[in-house]
């Protein structure tokens, strides 16, 4: 029996009388690597972190984290006895204590659980780990928003929790240092043992993080599993205006020297893209925007100066973030791509679902 | 010396009852102020409503009621008999019981306020690094909702020492036991001591300024300051 | 603009109408009367009212708080104390007229037990002297007559130093007497004059010998010296009837009046 998170939840937030609320959730995954809670604001991803940590007082249902119970009926630990660490969206430091007095917080209290003698070693780790021997003597309000959410970040793995919830960490912080946090983020995935339940609403985040993705919608499970098979079949919405895309699992298939460029492999056709070392056979995840594609009908596809054509098919077509502009939703082999085309193109072309289209992908982006 | 003995009797009975006052309503402030800040119960507005009465009764009211309350026939009369007591009527401890309820909404607000004002996110951060409740309030309320304890405590012990009314009412005038400054500044003006009046009512002054001076200093170095007056 | 004018003149017309007999006829006082002779102020003023076209405006308080205001410039016409020494100082600093101060009343002092009499054993001297109590409420004897007074007798009684812990002092004489009639205190040294609605036989009216008569004086300020209501007030004070009615009250009379002059 693999180790296992096994989750149900049900959670009603009565906010007068027009929008309830409701969360209902029930879902079973291997407790390891990072297991990312994603959806829009509002779906009832932090929520659902929230209850697992047991910081929701009316969510019931169950909760278990490797056979070991710690929400079922008659059982429901408070928070202080999960052994989880939780990383707030915001830096949530104690602003009377120093980051020195934050992190000694936390070990203070595992200390009191039991006595472990390897403490200073782990402290130091986890103090090199995320970079923060500086800012040890620093109040929070000396700490930038990188530097706050790296001591939290290090506060939540001194606690040495079984579980790391993560709310959204990066969200409060600006794309540079968003940069900054992620590969702490990598490396602890890497280097500690323990499984991180991660929400966002950035597939960026999630494309470059985790492993497993739970999709969550009003506050319901629309889909799970891996992160490229699971995204790839839907469309989402990037963190920017115009980011609609797709994700693609491919595999690097052969080099052509003379152009400088790669292919990746995906449904037994070949995506040519530039090559930056990438090793035949590895696997990698393809971020293809929806502004990137474009359509057309005609057979002379090949007269043009895009490089990868694909034959598909067309099996939705709705009216995009501005009335200008339409995403039209496209199959090749099972793989789903989307084109953001504009409603005049579309008129004209005469496009209908179920149409056979050329896709002409401008560009393509290896994500990992 | 400008103080009588008597004065000075008053002085010292004033600081006892204030320092005692103060202690007792942060003991029983505190919890009061935290449900309060909390909950979502229906009975959060009614509580509140009568915690804060005293802000608005004439002290008269409040002398009056206790008065009829701890005479022996009354409920508090009652209960301190069948448990033994002294009767709390014109006693010390009467006016103890009497400054808790007419200083109370003086602790409670500013306390509430600065709960208020924390919320609940350093809780949440608390438990989630194992800290029991009692742990949280110690290591995290405290020291974060300090300035609010601080606002509280002045004022708590300024508003005991400042009553007069109810104590007038219920005390029964009775040096050493009941004979608080603001009591014994209103028997000299009766009796005509107007230099002696003089002298304790600077006294006060001053020591209303000073209370003030540094609720307000303390108040320009923290941002939150709890009153909601 | 013919319509304003005529309104302009009726209201002026009324106005004039309604001046002149309050100029010349009628007058409003303000009169400051210690609180102890409340009940008897009130019944005075009305029946005055009844035969003047004088209104009076009372104030009651306790003399030390009357004669503070009246010190300071409070507009008073008449001063009714519950002392003697108070409107003479008032006459010494030449705030009140030295000759139109005399005694309206004399107060008298009884032990008052609330509640029901019946189930009760009588009230009488024995009780003051056995001191089966907790709390004996007086007025406060550094400022208040009644309180002086009650001083007096518990040293005539030779039961001062037995009582010194069970005292407790009402401001005036009036939370004197709340304090007895809550339940607070079980005794109180209070007035006869509050006593008017009080069954006899949970009173004992102290005897006279044991204290000092409690003389309350009442004395015309120097703003009033010529408002003829003001005068006319105090003659009417004087008049036996009326002194009868005081008497009425609980007080005794005094005859000993003071030579008003138009």
């Amino acid at each position: 029996m693999p180790k296992m998170i096994s989750a149900k939840f049900i959670l009603e937030h009565k906010t007068n009388g027009s929008n309830d609320f409701k969360l209902d959730v029930e879902f079973d995954v291997s407790s390891k690597g990072i297991i990312a809670i994603f959806g829009s604001s509002g779906c009832g991803k932090t929520s659902l972190l929230r209850a697992i940590a047991g910081l929701e007082k009316n969510a019931t249902g169950r909760f278990s984290l490797n056979k070991k119970v710690w929400q079922d009926n008659g059982t429901n630990l408070p928070t202080y006895k999960r052994s989880i660490g939780y990383v707030f969206q915001e830096a949530s430091l104690f602003e009377h204590l120093t980051a020195y007095g934050n992190l000694n917080y936390a070990t203070k209290r595992v200390k009191n659980l039991s006595r472990l003698d390897d403490h200073e070693t782990y402290f130091q780790q986890i103090i090199d780990l995320m970079q923060i021997e500086d800012l040890l003597p620093k109040y929070p309000a000396q700490l930038s928003g990188g530097e706050r959410q790296r001591v939290a970040i290090a506060r939540a793995l001194l606690i040495r929790p079984d579980l790391l919830l993560m709310d959204e960490p990066l969200a409060a912080l600006d794309t540079a240092r968003k940069h900054e946090i992620i590969p702490f983020l990598l490396r602890i995935r890497n280097e500690f043992d323990v499984p991180i339940i991660y929400v966002s609403h950035s597939v960026d985040e999630i494309i470059k993080l985790a492993d497993h993705i739970i999709m969550l919608k009003d506050g319901k499970i629309t889909d799970q599993g891996d992160v490229a098979t699971t995204l790839s079949k839907h469309q989402y919405i990037g963190e920017e205006q115009n980011q609609t895309g797709a994700v693609l699992n491919a595999t690097i298939s052969k080099h052509d020297k003379m152009w400088h460029l790669i292919s990746a492999e995906f449904d037994g056709r070949l995506l040519w893209l530039s090559d930056n070392q990438e090793k035949i056979g590895q696997k990698v995840r393809v971020k293809i925007m929806a502004k990137d594609v474009s359509l057309s009908v005609g057979q002379n596809h090949q007269e043009t100066s895009i490089l990868n054509h694909f034959r598909a098919k067309i099996c939705a077509i709705t009216t995009d973030t501005h009335p200008s502009m339409k995403l039209v939703k496209l199959k090749i082999g099972d793989s789903v791509l989307f084109a953001r085309i504009s409603a005049k193109s579309t008129n004209i072309l005469n496009l209908e679902l179920g149409m056979s289209v050329w896709a002409h992908i401008k560009s393509a982006s290896i994500l990992s | 010396m400008i103080f009588s003995d008597a004065d000075l009797n008053a002085i010292w009975l004033t600081l006892k009852l204030a320092t005692m006052v103060t202690f007792l309503l942060l003991l029983i402030g505190t919890p009061i102020a935290w449900w309060l800040s909390q909950t979502r119960s229906w009975l959060k507005a009614p509580l509140s409503a009568i915690f804060a009465l005293p802000l608005i009764l004439p002290p008269t009211v409040i002398g009056f009621y206790l008065l009829i309350a701890f005479a022996p026939e009354g409920p508090v009369g009652h209960l301190t008999s069948f448990f033994g007591l002294d009767s709390l009527v014109f006693s010390f401890w009467g006016l103890v019981f009497a400054s808790c309820i007419y200083s109370m909404p003086f602790v409670v607000q500013p306390l509430q306020n600065a709960f208020e004002t924390m919320g609940n996110r350093p809780l949440e951060v608390a438990a989630s690094l194992r800290a029991t409740p009692i742990d949280q309030f110690l290591s995290v309320v405290l020291p974060l909702c300090r300035s609010g304890f601080f606002t509280a405590t002045i004022l708590g012990f300024a508003h005991t020492v400042g009553e007069f009314g109810v104590v007038l009412m219920i005390g029964g005038n009775i040096e050493g036991e009941t004979r608080v400054v603001s009591v014994q500044i209103y028997d000299h003006v009766e009796a005509l001591e107007y230099s002696q009046a003089h002298y304790l009512s600077a006294a006060m002054l001053l020591f209303a300024f000073i209370i003030l001076l540094s609720l307000y200093i303390f108040q320009n170095k923290k941002t939150s300051f709890g009153v909601r007056l | 603009m013919l319509q304003k004018s005529k309104l302009i003149s009726i209201c002026l017309g009324l106005y004039i109408v309604w001046c002149i007999p309050s100029a010349t006829l009628a007058e409003k006082i303000n009169i400051a009367v210690a609180s102890n002779f409340a009940a008897a102020i009130k019944q005075l003023i009305e029946k005055f009212e009844k035969t003047s076209t004088h209104k009076i405006q009372v104030s009651f308080g306790s003399s030390g708080k009357l004669y503070a205001q009246i010190n300071h410039g409070a507009p008073f016409h008449i001063f009714f104390s519950g002392d003697q020494t108070k409107p003479s100082l008032l006459a010494k600093n030449g705030l009140a007229i030295k000759s139109t101060q005399f005694t309206y009343a004399l107060g008298q002092l009884v032990l008052w037990r609330a509640g029901n009499p019946s189930d009760n054993k009588p009230v009488n001297r024995k009780t003051l002297t056995s001191i089966k109590f907790n709390h004996l409420a007086i007025a406060s004897p550094k400022f208040a007559p009644y309180g002086i007074a009650a001083m007096q007798v518990l040293k005539t009684l030779n039961i001062t130093q037995k009582t010194t812990k069970k005292l407790v002092l009402g401001e005036n004489i009036n939370q004197t007497y709340h304090f007895v009639a809550s339940g607070a205190a079980q005794y109180g040294l209070v007035a006869m004059s509050q006593m008017y609605k009080i069954n006899p036989a949970s009173y004992w009216e102290v005897d006279e010998d044991l204290y000092q008569p409690i003389k309350q004086d009442v004395i015309l300020l120097q703003k009033a010296k010529k408002s003829k209501a003001a005068l006319a007030f105090l003659k009417f004070i004087q008049h036996e009837d009326n002194l009868k009615l005081i008497e009425a009250f609980g007080y005794q009379s005094n005859l000993d009046k003071a030579p008003l002059v138009d």
